[in-house]
């Protein structure tokens, strides 16, 4: 493994450098099709799950296959997916926002010779590489974080919880039997990389005891003021202890105040949180993005805690899968997950999942709080 | 035979989703072969290493990286994530981990030539792994040493001709949905005013400047397939002002069943016969579509734009002719202070080239938010505590219904001197000649 120079001189880091370029024009990467009818699009249909056609001005049509991935992916995949669009779509490919690949062609026939070639390559394991589907009123792809394969803060693992929630909803990533479009996300801690907060269903890590004081090291590797400044309820000041006679310069913390959420250990290393009991997932629904119908909005927590249970997670599967298949058998046609709650409203939503409602459930963060209590006697007994 | 046991991973390799954990044991195996003869430049048992820390993260229920490390390359405040592994004994391939995020070309389309010629570098200088993409868009290249940053960002930008994205208090690298290069509901050419902010920010997205993180997100119609107004500090939708164009055969042609409703969405179920009153003219938001005597009517000045009746008909209904987009700000995620969605700015902007219009207004957004934003502080946190007002007055937008659900509960108003009449300033002892004490 000796050391090879790319041409990099350490000496004159500016010396021939390059900087500033910014992405690749996209015109480049576009495939004929696409650049030909560019803004001239008449309309398109979804031939089935995972396939689409779009229909230009010109005639001119493009057929797209999408195929979920596990967003983690290894090069050897990716030369795959190159060596697929090699065969069938001229050297073109694209990615979605939601971790899919598309593979597009400009002839039927073209892409059902994909489809097959995409269905019949599978990894040893026995797992599909390219599962055609995630299109119209379907399970669509998972978007998610990083989880334990490579966060400092996170509170679940993120990659994992998709494979099996996937797993577990296969049927309805390749089919389209839902109500409406139901988007799921993944996200390991309340940062939220993904900012998953309007979500149909959102998986949410979440901590549940203090952050644990390494005091002796504290005041070496970080800023007091801004471990104390993190915190948004007050929960943390500046404070010494005396260990074996020693003075230490470090922080308390005021635990009723503390809400889990993680921002003094993104401020400051010596305040870990993570823990094996404490750690789990909060699951949350009903949000959504699009301006359809009904304006968008935030998901609502419906369970407040649910356990890690790696490899598999059997209670967060289980629990996804009931809203899902309560949600399909009651939703009507185009209501979302959220919309389908607030006309049979949440008490309804509560009693028909089965899910116990608990105190958690109730909002006691500051002002948007209020808004979510009901004042009224219009409720349904 | 594998480096480290991981029988709990190994139950991640059934079922039917693609397996990251037979993905990454494949890599595993290509870099042990090393058929193509490749001068690997950091631990060729990287990947097993990565699943040995992982089954321990399985095994304890907590993550086994440690916080951070300031890694990056000459001149550039982000684009590089360090990450370190806490247990490096056990797991010395991947004792540095760091992330490198490159640049993504907007909407995410690429020759296989290209993708080939950042995979080739990732392979000799990095992990092999990869994320397509992260959250935020870009390419995510992870694991690879110290010593490697430097190759990797001269290779990228010399033989790629590719530059690296945004991380930390920087402008991050913006998104957009495909737009017009494959969707007839494209409003604005999103992909080209994204690459064209892109371009014209690069300063702002290499070093750090800002109190906060900054996205942008470009989406060209109200569907919000980059959820943009979810996930953007500036967010960019695009809409029409016009009338809905519509095609009567087409409308007679869903009716008649000869078109599958919402583009064929709903085929897996059968929902019955299309019921143009049911399904498109009783959940119009706008209550301004009428169908009688075989005739689709809209009352377009009630439109609300949200989309539905040219979703349900994309063949009879088209966006009208009028385009342009409507700029939200201050969305993001909980932290700190619960989530927030963008705030209506801008109801209508024309989106064309060279894009000015759009770019004055983040430009005042940021000159406001980088002097009153504090520490760590987003766009929309800064908006809930200097009031949505003071937004207006920076961007010289005026005061407009739509920019409310409802008006104010209160009449706490914080009026200002040159709103009232008279002198703000006022003598106590002339006001005392017309008052007793």
């Amino acid at each position: 493994m000796a050391f090879v120079s790319s041409g990099y001189n350490p000496d004159k880091p500016m010396e021939n450098r390059i900087s500033d370029i910014g992405p690749r024009d996209f015109n480049e990467f576009l495939p004929p099709v696409i650049k030909n009818n560019y803004g001239k699009w008449l309309y398109h249909e979804i031939l089935e799950p995972g396939v689409l056609v779009h229909v230009a001005e010109s005639g001119d049509e493009v057929y797209t296959v999408r195929c979920g991935t596990a967003r983690l992916m290894s090069i050897t995949l990716i030369r795959e997916m190159c060596e697929v669009a090699d065969k069938h779509c001229d050297g073109y490919l694209r990615f979605t926002t939601r971790n899919n690949v598309e593979f597009m062609t400009d002839s039927k026939d073209k892409m059902i010779a994909l489809k097959d070639d995409l269905l019949s390559r599978k990894f040893d394991g026995g797992s599909y590489k390219f599962p055609v589907g995630g299109t119209g009123a379907g399970i669509s792809n998972i978007v998610h974080t990083q989880g334990w394969v490579h966060c400092h803060t996170p509170a679940t693992d993120a990659s994992g919880t998709v494979k099996v929630i996937m797993d577990d909803l296969f049927d309805e990533f390749t089919g389209h039997n839902m109500p409406a479009p139901v988007r799921i996300a993944v996200a390991c801690c309340l940062n939220m990389c993904g900012a998953c907060h309007c979500s149909d269903i959102a998986v949410v890590g979440i901590h549940r005891k203090p952050p644990i004081i390494d005091h002796e090291y504290l005041d070496n590797l970080c800023e007091i003021p801004l471990a104390v400044a993190s915190c948004p309820t007050g929960a943390v000041r500046p404070s010494k202890v005396e260990i074996d006679g020693k003075q230490f310069k470090t922080v308390a913390i005021k635990e009723e105040r503390c809400m889990f959420c993680g921002n003094c250990y993104t401020m400051c290393p010596s305040l870990p949180l993570s823990d094996k009991e404490g750690d789990g997932i909060a699951l949350m629904v009903g949000g959504k993005v699009s301006n359809r119908i009904s304006m968008p909005k935030f998901s609502k927590v419906v369970v407040a805690f649910i356990p890690n249970e790696p490899p598999r997670w059997p209670t967060l599967t289980k629990t996804i899968r009931n809203i899902v298949e309560v949600y399909k058998a009651d939703a009507n046609k185009y209501e979302r997950l959220g919309d389908w709650a607030e006309r049979i409203g949440w008490e309804r939503f509560f009693e028909k999942t089965g899910i116990e409602f608990t105190p958690h459930l109730i909002d006691d963060f500051r002002d948007p709080a209020y808004y979510t209590w009901r004042q009224s006697t219009q409720f349904k007994f | 035979m594998a480096k480290h046991k991981t029988p709990l991973l190994d139950q991640l390799e059934s079922g039917p989703w693609p397996s990251f954990v037979s993905d990454v044991k494949q890599e595993a195996e290509v870099r042990a072969k090393n058929e193509k003869d490749v001068n690997y430049q950091i631990p060729v048992e990287v990947c097993e290493d990565l699943l040995g820390v992982l089954e321990l993260s399985y095994t304890d229920g907590e993550t086994h990286w440690k916080h951070g490390g300031i890694v990056g390359v000459f001149g550039y405040g982000g684009g590089v994530i360090g990450r370190y592994c806490d247990q490096p004994e056990m797991f010395p391939g991947v004792a540095h981990f760091h992330t490198v995020r490159v640049a993504q070309p907007t909407a995410k389309y690429y020759t296989t030539d290209f993708l080939r010629q950042i995979v080739d570098i990732w392979d000799m200088r990095g992990s092999g792994l990869t994320n397509m993409h992260g959250s935020t868009g870009d390419i995510v290249f992870l694991g690879t040493t110290t010593p490697q940053l430097e190759e990797i960002f001269y290779e990228l930008t010399h033989e790629a001709d590719v530059d690296l994205g945004g991380s930390g208090s920087n402008l991050r690298t913006p998104a957009a949905c495909l737009g017009m290069s494959r969707c007839e509901y494209a409003c604005y050419d999103a992909q080209a005013l994204c690459y064209d902010m892109t371009m014209e920010f690069q300063d702002e997205l290499h070093r750090p400047a800002f109190p906060y993180k900054f996205k942008f997100k470009f989406d060209a119609c109200p569907n919000s397939c980059v959820c943009a107004l979810a996930r953007s500090d500036f967010s960019v939708v695009g809409i029409w002002k016009d009338e809905i164009r519509i095609d009567q055969e087409a409308v007679a042609a869903y009716v008649g069943g000869e078109f599958a409703p919402n583009a064929g969405a709903h085929s897996g179920r059968d929902w019955g016969k299309f019921d143009i009153q049911k399904e498109v003219v009783d959940l119009c938001p706008g209550k301004c579509i009428k169908y009688a005597d075989g005739k689709l009517e809209i009352n377009d000045k009630e439109c609300m734009h949200c989309m539905h009746c040219i979703n349900t008909m994309p063949r009879a209904l088209m966006i009208g002719n009028d385009r342009g987009a409507s700029i939200l700000c201050g969305a993001k995620a909980p932290i700190l202070d619960g989530p927030q969605l963008s705030s209506l700015l801008i109801p209508f902007i024309k989106v064309e080239e060279p894009f000015t219009e759009v770019k004055d207004v983040v430009e005042n957004i940021w000159d406001w938010w980088m002097e009153e934003g504090k520490n760590r502080e987003r766009l929309g946190e800064t908006m809930r505590r200097m009031g949505f007002q003071k937004l207006l007055e920076v961007t010289n937008v005026k005061a407009d219904p739509r920019h409310v659900q409802e008006p104010r509960h209160n009449p706490y108003i914080f009026w200002k001197a040159d709103e009232v009449d008279g002198p703000w300033e006022r003598d106590v002892n002339e006001y005392r000649k017309r008052h007793q004490r």
